[in-house]
């Protein structure tokens, strides 16, 4: 049995099927968004203090041009469907994969980077904050033997670690911090504070729709592209479709970008 | 590659009854008005990270706002012409405009409810 209005528009709607479930699809991921950036403005407007500058504008940046790029290449791999210049296809459609896994390496790297910052709170009350560089084969904080090295610097007032910004000339050093010193540690993951929380939130759900769209734009340019040979327009509304919801990942990401690494 | 080959017999434009492309799609005024597209976005994330580096006598709410405010700016430009937003059928403008409205109350409903505590709670 034929699926019907995959080409051709319903008379009712206007549409092919496809292209009206994609913006039903996507209006509960505004939903779904809508919900989270409302928490964001929650929690951010009731936190007495909000940390500044502790992500990378430039590693944002790059992530930022690259989303946008791969927005355009999916249009013009659409595009060169609708005119029959398939190699043309092939060819936008790989680089739209290939700056979407670059956006996720990138974003990776910068998970990491928060991944092995610590803050570590010391007996005498002050702090050392940093990135790990290794730990003696002994270290065992429990039995308070060993030492933890990290590239960073102590502090005496923990707010010192929040605004990175306001803070110039800032010295890192790799610390040797005998475990014996240390009254408590924590990695800079979602649990230290509810900045970081809402980071890994929405970025970690933003990287899993790009991973979702990686995944469909790679079957569309690999196995999926078989589709041309019997029915083109079918498959070109399969690429339209697929670059709507790419586009609304980059959507996403113009307002997450301001919001996670700007203030 | 046997795609290569097999694309041959669909080489000539595809038309369908899309209302963006109605017309004959023409390659390389696609190319031209992307290019302008993109570089309208840096234009716009360039702005955003500059106002987000303005001086200390703007307050945080000034240079959210006007962050916020090129941000939706640089987001109207993807809709509108990336997702052909600006000539979209009817169906599709009902939609985002019920979206919109369910939107707009989740971030008033939250912002209502900012002040609101369940009754016991206690402040250290």
């Amino acid at each position: 049995m034929d699926i019907p209005y995959t080409v051709q528009p319903r008379p009712d709607t206007g549409l092919y099927n496809a292209k009206l479930g994609i913006w039903l699809f996507l209006a509960s991921e505004v939903m779904l968004f809508g919900g989270l950036f409302s928490g964001y403005v929650l929690l951010r407007v009731g936190a007495d203090q909000w940390p500044h500058g502790w992500l990378s504008v430039p590693l944002g940046t790059t992530n930022t041009v690259i989303l946008a790029l791969s927005a355009i290449t999916t249009l013009l791999a659409w595009v060169a469907c609708k005119v029959g210049q398939f190699g043309k296809f092939k060819f936008f459609h790989a680089c739209t994969l290939l700056l979407a896994l670059t956006f996720l390496c990138i974003k990776g790297y910068e998970y990491h980077d928060k991944w092995i910052h610590y803050e570590i709170k010391l007996n005498d009350g002050t702090f050392a904050d940093g990135h790990l560089v290794g730990k003696s084969a002994d270290f065992d904080l429990a039995k308070k033997t060993g030492t933890f090295t990290i590239h960073g610097r102590i502090v005496t007032d923990e707010n010192d670690l929040y605004d990175l910004r306001a803070q110039k000339n800032i010295q890192l050093r790799e610390i040797a911090v005998p475990a014996a010193d240390i009254k408590s540690m924590e990695n800079y993951g979602p649990w230290h504070n509810t900045y970081l929380a809402l980071y890994f939130t929405l970025t970690g759900l933003h990287a899993l729709h790009i991973l979702g769209g990686s995944l469909v734009i790679g079957y569309l340019w690999g196995p999926g592209r078989r589709m041309w040979k019997t029915d083109p327009k079918r498959f070109t509304n399969r690429i339209e479709v697929s670059g709507l919801f790419w586009h609304f990942v980059d959507l996403v990401w113009i307002f997450l970008f301001p919001v996670l690494y700007l203030t | 590659m046997t795609e290569s080959k097999t694309a041959e017999p669909h080489s000539a434009p595809l038309v369908d009854a899309s209302p963006a492309h109605e017309h004959p799609v023409d390659f390389n005024n696609y190319v031209r008005r992307c290019v302008f597209i993109f570089i309208a976005i840096l234009c716009a994330v360039s702005l955003m990270i500059w106002v987000s580096f303005l001086p200390e006598h703007y307050s945080w709410a000034e240079k959210m706002g006007m962050i916020l405010a090129v941000a939706c700016a640089n987001a109207l430009v993807v809709a509108g012409f990336l997702m052909h937003l600006l000539s979209e059928k009817k169906m599709i403008y009902t939609l985002l405009g019920f979206t919109v409205f369910f939107v707009i109350g989740l971030f008033v409903l939250t912002i209502c409810a900012t002040n609101d505590f369940p009754t016991g709670t206690t402040f250290h």
